[in-house]
């Protein structure tokens, strides 16, 4: 295999993570925001909490084989987006720890103050993560600024520029309705009928996010001049399934739903990814200094060696992934048989 | 402080904290898939209670160790970003790996075996905590690997080009024998960790006469020949890697003795006072011929002195300090052996009561105090190896100073390095809160159904 080839394969390999990522825990990080909402009881809570339970750690492990996948194939890649991103990277560390820690512990002490502090931490710590990874997607797709020495020069409030929060907002937004829609698939009774309610507010608020981020895009990045891959009609798809997800939601077809709003964080990613390749980081001082596939990848030999393994292991994962998600199809209701684990 | 310093701490600091949890998760998890199998096996009521309840204990463990384990992963590009660039070709395939082959595989099974409990297939809910016991090991495996090559490169090239680090040899970085030995020794240390937990809890129950004398009997049995084996495992993978260090860095070994001169046979240090500087020795207490024991399993061989090894690596690698901080490596070594040695007499010491009946002994309501051995010795241990290999991040390869991200302020280093010991000290008070309460409760606690559903109601408003 050509070093061309693996550099590219590696490309894709790190978007398809991503975009799994996105696909997977964009739900739970949804389910997470809405935790506070939309269960009024502790019983409603842990219902809502057990739609994702056995599901959200393995799902947040995408973005761990991510990051090691990026460290493996693109070293300076992650060295200089991690050290670079360092303060915006670290809160988002303490969202994830938060949000983890808060799943697991919250009841385990049935004392009302414990859980409602921990309810708190998995809504807080979901907000903040999707919010930072937006905003951290923005930036790359706008081009930040990176010098000669593939060294970022900027700080923490270079990111937080108009178009990388409108970036971190529609991730929010998408997320919180990627959520309820994942919640009317898994819920029933009562506090499915509130999802549902819920959801036609959300779609309005991540229609108007994303239709903004969309003329955003148009105006702060380089998709009019410099295309990395034409994405072609992938960004009009993805915002089409997401102006249709109300017709589901109206006649509470929340599979239908779910899968609009999964397709639609799916093709724009995709359309991110295209618009990127073969850059991996846009320098904002000088095209030249952009990280690419080629001058930020590991030698020809590990990409081979990752190749292989990646090969033999990734089927292995996404089937047993799959199949836990068919061991839990059932829905839950806030009935104890269906609380207790 | 500078930014390399207060990096150095962050790292420090998050590492050590991590491996607080981590050994305890490695070791466990083979206790309750052991108790579940049996339960599985037998029928036996008292089984399927004791992985209740020690799995309790095994998730508050584990929860903690997930999540400071995501900053582990990062702060290698964060805060070490010309260490990334330098090694990241070999580093960065074991890390991959473990994500892929282990993190995946831990965390999954461990999702089927919280929730899966009368919703899975019983052999399924049996399988999937083995698993996780598997998953987690391999995780500590695949780590070693890396950390292994820090302190022993293998199975590279430096590119003349990019003058970094380039992988040639894969097969070379998996079977670093550094690596393995670290595996040993770290995975017996696990089970020794998760063998005087169950040592201490149960000790403390028998003690109060429960209702579940019998449960405490045989947990109390199973973990003091666990104990017993474990810590004779950890201790002889630590004199294997002794030998290792001897001849792959000599500098280590002779500063865990304090030994400043070459000797032949090399006497072990009893108890050696070093000046303020911790750098030049005052006076010594020493054991003829047992550090070249330690070194080459024999009590005859030359070990070289600091100032000898120093005089080299200036020739080698030009002028500068090539010493770790002796204070540092020669007492956690010490910290570690002592530890470990009490233990296996502890554990020798628990089978040997064992023949008769425990729960009469006088010394039994000071056993639970075991519990601390193993972390000292973990934590010391940890501390050793890293801080042994200053100043060197990569071993006669990359110093760590020239390893730091350069872009990172003093400013941006408080923030984070407060934060974190913000966050990390409520982790501790809500992971020490918890198990102490499940630990203390006895099985019934873990036993019932977690949720209380409608005891509890927050914020009814319907």
């Amino acid at each position: 295999m050509s070093y061309e080839f693996l550099q590219t394969l590696w490309f894709i390999l790190i978007a398809v993570l991503w975009i799994g990522f996105y696909f997977l825990e964009g739900f739970d990080f949804g389910v997470g925001m809405l935790l506070i909402f939309l269960g009024k009881k502790d019983s409603e809570r842990r219902a809502i909490i057990n739609a994702i339970g056995p599901t959200w750690d393995g799902n947040e492990v995408w973005l761990l084989t991510a990051g090691g996948a990026t460290f493996a194939a693109f070293p300076q890649w992650y060295a200089t987006m991690f050290s670079g991103f360092y303060l915006a990277l670290f809160l988002l560390l303490v969202g994830l720890i938060i949000r983890g820690i808060a799943l697991e512990y919250r009841s385990k002490d049935s004392n009302p103050k414990w859980r409602s502090l921990f309810d708190w931490m998995i809504a807080v710590g979901s907000f903040l993560s999707a919010l930072l990874l937006g905003t951290a997607f923005a930036n790359l797709a706008r081009g930040v600024p990176i010098d000669g020495r593939m060294m970022y020069t900027g700080n923490l409030f270079t990111l937080l520029n108009p178009y990388g929060l409108l970036g971190g907002l529609a991730t929010v937004a998408v997320f919180l309705l990627h959520g309820a829609n994942f919640l009317a698939l898994k819920l029933e009774g009562e506090l499915r009928e509130r999802v549902y309610n819920l959801s036609k507010r959300l779609y309005i608020g991540a229609v108007v996010i994303t239709t903004l981020l969309l003329i955003g895009t148009y105006f702060y990045t380089d998709i009019r001049t410099k295309l990395g891959v034409n994405p072609g009609v992938t960004p009009i798809a993805s915002y089409a399934v997401l102006l249709l997800t109300i017709i589901f939601i109206n006649r509470k077809m929340e599979g239908w739903a779910f899968v609009a709003t999964g397709l639609h964080i799916v093709l724009t990613q995709v359309t991110f990814f295209m618009l990127m390749f073969p850059r991996l980081m846009i320098s904002s001082l000088n095209p030249d200094w952009s990280l690419t596939i080629y001058n930020a990848s590991s030698s020809q030999y590990t990409l081979t060696v990752m190749s292989i393994i990646a090969l033999i292991f990734v089927p292995i994962v996404l089937a047993y992934q799959g199949w836990t998600y068919y061991m839990f199809r059932k829905r839950i209701s806030t009935k104890k048989d269906s609380l207790v684990y | 402080m500078d930014p390399i310093t207060l990096s150095r701490w962050q790292f420090g600091l998050t590492t050590v904290y991590h491996f607080l949890f981590v050994p305890l998760t490695l070791g466990l998890g083979w206790f309750v898939a052991f108790m579940q199998t049996r339960y599985y096996q037998t029928k036996d009521e008292t089984f399927r209670k004791m992985a209740k309840f020690w799995g309790k204990l095994f998730l508050i463990n584990f929860a903690i160790g997930v999540v400071t384990g995501i900053v582990q992963e990062f702060q290698f590009g964060m805060n070490w970003s010309e260490y990334s660039r330098f090694v990241g070709d070999i580093f960065g395939a074991p890390l991959a790996i473990e994500a892929l082959m282990a993190f995946f595989m831990e965390s999954t099974f461990l999702g089927i075996w919280i929730f899966g409990e009368g919703r899975v297939p019983e052999k399924v809910h049996l399988a999937s905590i083995w698993l996780v016991a598997i998953g987690s090991n391999l995780s500590a495996l695949w780590i070693l690997l890396a950390n292994g090559w820090m302190q022993h490169p293998v199975g590279y090239v430096i590119n003349a080009v990019t003058g970094r680090a380039q992988m040639v040899d894969f097969f070379a970085v998996i079977t670093n024998p550094k690596g393995w030995i670290f595996f040993w020794h770290t995975i017996s240390a696990g089970l020794a960790t998760a063998s005087f937990l169950i040592l201490g809890v149960s000790a403390y129950h028998l003690v109060r006469k429960t209702n579940y004398a019998d449960l405490f009997k045989r947990s109390f049995q199973i973990a003091a020949i666990v104990g017993l084996v474990s810590s004779v495992l950890v201790f002889l993978g630590g004199h294997t890697q002794g030998q290792y260090i001897y001849q792959t860095q000599p500098m280590k070994m002779a500063s865990i003795e304090a030994l400043w001169e070459t000797e032949k046979p090399a006497s072990f240090s009893i108890l050696t006072i070093g000046d303020l500087s911790g750098k030049k020795e005052v006076w010594s207490l020493r054991l003829p011929g047992f550090t070249s024991f330690l070194a080459c399993n024999n009590f005859n061989c030359e070990v070289r002195g600091v100032n000898d090894i120093q005089a080299e690596y200036e020739q080698k690698y030009g002028p500068g300090d090539y010493i770790p901080l002796m204070v540092v490596t020669y007492w956690t070594f010490r910290f570690m052996m002592l530890t470990g040695l009490l233990m296996i007499l502890l554990s020798a010491l628990f089978l040997l009561a064992l023949r008769g009946d425990i729960t009469k002994t006088k010394w039994m309501k000071w056993v639970p105090w075991v519990i601390v051995l193993p972390y000292i010795a973990n934590s010391s241990g940890w501390i050793l190896t890293e801080m042994g290999r200053q100043p060197w991040i990569v071993q006669g390869l990359l110093k760590v100073q020239d390893a730091v991200s350069p872009n990172l302020t003093t400013v941006d280093l408080l923030i984070s390095l407060i934060g974190y010991a913000v966050v990390y000290g409520a982790l501790a008070a809500a992971d020490f809160h918890l198990m102490k309460k499940y630990a203390l409760a006895g099985p019934d606690a873990a036993l019932r159904e977690s949720v209380d559903v409608e005891s509890v109601l927050i914020g009814a408003q319907d």
